[in-house]
């Protein structure tokens, strides 16, 4: 019973930094960007190839893995998406699943098409018991990086100079840039986080989620819903978010495997109708 | 100022004249239709790219005239493809023509349920209202195995001829006949549909929904009845693929069939009805000869094709297409106006 | 009216170039093979074409003074398009042969065609039991699920392994192996105390297992599709499941040697039933996974097998003709026909065109520090029992 609510928490907790990346861009800057999943399977694969052809020690991937992610999504940020911001959401869209179609062909080519597994070292492998809770010990480490993550993220946007930055480039750009913040900067280091952040989940996921090039249209749903659901006025929000889709979607699987994906699609849209803005937004009270 | 009884003689006219039936248009049917007779070993393609046609012009509909962006199109389009599978397999209604109509209803009471849920909301909580919509019905299709066969599709559906006399070729020239007819006619209503001062009060809605409910018209009135119509047109355009293959399965909800229709409108260019039958035309042609091409990566040249028309932006891309959208009288206010200027200083 | 008759004349004037076509292209003979190269299925694909390319590249491509060509079309891993694309392929193409089919569904769609334009349907991969009964043309060069399950069902049975949970995926292949085991298990005396299905498309299996521990089974029975054993396998180990002393067994789908390397020492000791191993012991299969890994990165899976035989049977029945590639022949000529594999010996049943072949037990064990599923015990020139039980 417990061992499903911690399965569930971990679950939720990778859910959120895959998302978390994505809540920034599509909440704080507006852009629907469907291609997210893409950049966390790119720092899966970076990881594979770290720690399973070059020998690097999985620790030691995991924040290489953060940077090469955060250096694709800056190169793509530069070079495409910033031409694609003022255009018409339909735009986005498509723009965005054009790059997801792309990642996908290319992964295959580069990586094959069967699912990889990251080697975890052996004392992360395995469960031990606590007043008969089960504790996977891989998933006790997700639940501590990415709470560390979460205060952390938390703290920047509401307490560091570049969080206030952001936050008044978000909400008033022209504004912004009379004040001196070069906004098109702080842009685009907020996409390169938010793509490190994929990159990170993605090196994180890829011992329980599996890896393959279908990843990026396989968990795209699972991230729009964090994001819709939790709204995108805060952190707090999509964090409150994953953790309910994480323990929803496990314990309805132990508890009424017939039923599915069922719970979550219909929770998704009874939520969005009552307030489009988001479950846990005070926006909705606008 | 135009004095109104003048005003109203306007409007009527420049409304028959949007109507008129342009040469461009009809030779574009009589294309298709020579088609029967000209590439009868295209034809099981041809017979793809109708029912995709029929499914872009129901997004266009949508998309193109009351400016709602659906990822989730294809819920309708199964529903309707399950419906004519399942009617054909247990008999309910042998006359396929008889069962494309049910449907086609079924889809329509489905897309009139739904509307409501589009009625409000941002872009992206449209996207995941109408995304979750298909996603759940995929899932329903999945569990109702005994009914619908779940992962495995259905089999075992078997078509009657068409009216009693045509039956279902193994070289899609039944099919192809039948698809275009049943296009054509769909076509036709279409325009006449946004044609009429239904179709410009849905323009307004698209362009201003404040102001458009300031002058009288009921916006939500508007959305739900063109969001009902588009639904039962995806339906059929489902029924039919159902028929034209005698089978079903739950790929018909499958997200990639909704990225790829919008992909297939904005190729063709949305808003002027001609869109989603050029981009399926180009689209089926384009994936044929890419997949045969390069079978295991051709996703990616798909995927830059949509990258580019973005970037290069998709009014250039589709720029090609302005005869056909001048002939079908894309509504543009401009031109409304010229139109006025022109014919009240004629009368003067 | 005039309708009608103008379909009427086309069509004959199809038909007419169709066995015109027929005539023209007498020397090649033509094989339309529909695979997933991309989607879900797009790992059985690509094993299945590497099958048929190093058959192709072994024994060249003329046979019986005809010339081979192979025709490759992605189904993307939809029913639907294989459906078109085997039209396509047998009225357009003319192709004398269609293959392939990673999944049932792609193979039950097109039978209806194969028994209309009376064209060779050789499965290369899918495995439900009834595939071969729903055409005539039909030939299966891959296996049936159940072959694998009753073998596993009588093994476990004799090896005081008493109760089981079935976990198994839910679709047609995975029914077919829940059935087959449990039918089998139990009238051996044993109990299965849950039978879950998951989802085909499920990323994570960790509550069903979870689920499948509370029972305190002696053994988990499990059926995926062959490309996510992995990531159940990662989950089981993740669980404690192999500390806590419970079995995993099952056909060999979830070992599949493509995967096999990369699932880590969780899966050592794993007891699976199946047709193949890349480390079958004859002299055959050594150089035949010393050249398949020469041509590919990857080890040879089960699925690679059923493409190399496959070509093997269009080949030797075409030598059996004398090149006469007309499906009538063509399919009379398959039946009964047995060949050296490199997994054993195989035929076709001449009653059912279904696979005959040895099943294997195998636990999985590391050689030379790589993974491999080791044969320890051969049934002889198994039948597929679901249609050798409706017989009786």
């Amino acid at each position: 019973m417990l061992t499903i609510l911690f399965d569930g928490i971990a679950y939720g907790m990778l859910l959120f930094v895959l998302a978390s990346g994505l809540a920034v861009t599509l909440g704080l800057m507006n852009f629907i960007n469907l291609a997210h999943g893409s950049f966390a399977m790119a720092g899966g694969y970076v990881t594979v190839i770290l720690v399973n052809r070059l020998g690097v020690p999985f620790f030691a991937s995991l924040p290489i893995a953060f940077l090469a992610s955060a250096v694709i999504g800056f190169v793509f940020e530069r070079a495409l998406y910033v031409h694609v911001y003022k255009k018409p959401h339909l735009d986005q869209v498509l723009f965005s699943i054009g790059l997801v179609f792309m990642s996908v062909a290319a992964a295959d080519y580069v990586m094959g098409s069967g699912q990889i597994f990251v080697q975890i070292p052996k004392f992360l492998q395995g469960q031990f018991e606590i007043y008969g809770i089960g504790i996977g010990r891989y998933r006790l480490l997700i639940i501590v990086i990415c709470g560390l993550l979460t205060v952390a993220l938390q703290f920047i946007l509401a307490n560091t100079r570049f969080g206030s930055r952001l936050r008044a480039a978000v909400d008033d750009s022209r504004v912004a840039r009379g004040l001196g913040i070069n906004v098109n900067w702080v842009f685009a280091l907020t996409f390169a986080f938010g793509s490190g952040l994929a990159g990170l989940g993605g090196a994180l996921g890829a011992e329980i989620l599996g890896l393959d090039p279908t990843f990026p249209l396989k968990f795209m749903i699972y991230f729009l819903i964090v994001v819709t659901v939790g709204g995108t006025s805060s952190i707090t929000g999509p964090f409150l978010a994953s953790l309910l889709l994480g323990i929803g979607d496990v314990a309805g699987k132990y508890y009424v495997p017939t039923l599915g994906s069922f719970v979550i699609y219909t929770i998704m849209i009874v939520v969005l109708i009552w307030r489009p803005q988001g479950l846990f937004s005070r926006a909705a009270s606008r | 100022m135009l004095p109104p009884p003048i005003a109203i003689r306007v409007a009527t006219e420049w409304l028959a004249a949007r109507a008129r039936w342009q040469p461009l248009e009809v030779g574009f049917w009589i294309v298709a239709f020579a088609a029967i007779w000209l590439f009868p070993d295209r034809h099981l393609i041809l017979t793809e790219i109708a029912w995709l046609g029929l499914f872009a012009l129901s997004l266009d509909l949508i998309l193109g005239y009351a400016g709602i962006i659906s990822l989730g199109h294809a819920a309708f389009f199964g529903l309707g493809a399950y419906t004519a599978a399942l009617l054909a397999k247990y008999e309910i209604i042998n006359e396929p023509v008889l069962a494309l109509l049910v449907a086609g209803l079924a889809a329509m009471a489905l897309g009139f349920v739904t509307s409501f849920l589009v009625l409000r909301g941002s872009d992206l909580t449209r996207l995941m209202v109408t995304l979750g919509v298909a996603l759940l019905l995929r899932e329903l299709a999945n569990r109702l195995g005994w009914l619908t066969g779940g992962a495995d599709g259905l089999q075992g559906v078997s078509i009657k001829p068409v009216l009693g006399m045509f039956r279902f070729d193994m070289f899609g020239h039944t099919g192809y006949a039948y698809s275009l007819i049943v296009l054509f006619i769909l076509f036709l209503i279409a325009r006449r549909l946004v044609n009429s001062p239904f179709g410009l009060s849905l323009l307004s809605v698209k362009g201003n929904p404040l102001r458009a409910s300031a002058i009288g018209i009921s916006v939500d009135g508007r959305l739900i009845a063109i969001y009902t119509v588009a639904a039962g047109f995806a339906g059929i355009a489902g029924a039919l693929l159902a028929q034209t293959t005698s089978f079903a399965s739950l790929e018909v909800f499958s997200f990639d069939r909704s990225a790829d229709l919008l992909l297939v409108l904005i190729i063709g260019g949305a808003g002027y009805l001609y869109g989603g039958l050029i981009g399926a035309i180009i689209f089926k042609f384009m994936q044929d000869y890419l997949s045969a091409l390069t079978p295991q990566y051709w996703p990616f040249w798909i995927g830059l094709v949509l990258v580019v028309i973005v970037m290069v932006g998709r009014d250039r891309i589709t720029s090609w297409t302005a005869p056909f959208r001048r002939i079908a009288s894309h509504l543009n206010w401009r031109a409304l106006a010229r139109h006025v200027a022109a014919s009240s200083s004629e009368r003067r | 009216m005039m309708f009608k008759y103008t379909t009427g004349a086309i069509a004959a004037l199809a038909i007419g170039t169709f066995a015109a076509g027929g005539a023209f292209a007498q020397d090649t003979v033509k094989i339309g093979l529909i695979i997933s190269m991309t989607g879900q299925q797009a790992s059985t694909g690509k094993q299945v074409k590497a099958g048929v390319d190093l058959y192709m590249k072994e024994h060249g491509d003329m046979v019986a003074g005809k010339k081979i060509q192979v025709i490759l079309r992605d189904s993307g891993s939809v029913p639907d398009n294989t459906k078109r694309l085997a039209q396509e392929l047998i009225v357009n193409d003319k192709v004398n042969v269609i293959a392939g089919f990673e999944i049932t569904p792609a193979a039950l769609v097109v039978a209806p065609l194969a028994t209309e334009a009376k064209v060779v349907e050789v499965v290369m991969a899918a495995g439900t039991s009834i595939i071969t009964e729903k055409s005539p043309y039909i030939v299966r060069t891959s296996f049936t699920v159940p072959q694998s399950c009753v073998i596993i069902a009588d093994w476990a049975a004799k090896n005081k392994i008493k109760k089981v949970v079935t976990i198994v995926s839910d679709y047609a292949p995975g029914f077919d192996a829940e059935k087959s085991f449990t039918e089998r298990f139990k009238a051996a005396g044993g109990t299965v105390a849950e039978a879950i299905r998951v989802p085909l498309a499920n990323p994570d299996f960790s509550p069903f297992l979870q689920r499948a521990a509370d029972a305190k089974p002696d053994a988990i029975f499990i059926f995926v599709p062959s490309g996510q054993g992995g990531s159940f396998m990662k989950q089981f180990a993740e669980r404690g499941l192999d500390k806590a002393g419970i079995k995993l067994i099952g056909p060999g789908d979830v070992t599949d040697d493509d995967l096999l390397p990369g699932m880590g020492d969780a899966a050592i000791g794993t007891v699976t039933a199946h047709f193949y191993s890349a480390d079958h012991n004859s002299a055959m299969n050594k150089a035949y996974v010393a050249a398949f890994e020469k041509a590919n990165h990857f080890r040879p899976g089960f699925m690679s097998v059923g493409g190399y035989d496959g070509m093997n049977l269009i080949y030797s029945a075409l030598k059996k003709t004398g090149g006469k590639a007309d499906g009538d022949s063509l399919i009379a000529a398959m039946k009964g026909m047995k060949w050296e594999s490199p997994r054993g010996p195989i035929s076709i049943d001449p009653d059912t065109r279904d696979i005959i072949q040895n099943i294997y037990i195998r636990k999985v064990e590391k050689k030379n520090g790589q993974l491999y599923n080791v044969e320890f015990e051969t049934f002889k020139d198994v039948k597929d029992p679901v249609k050798a039980a409706m017989k009786k």
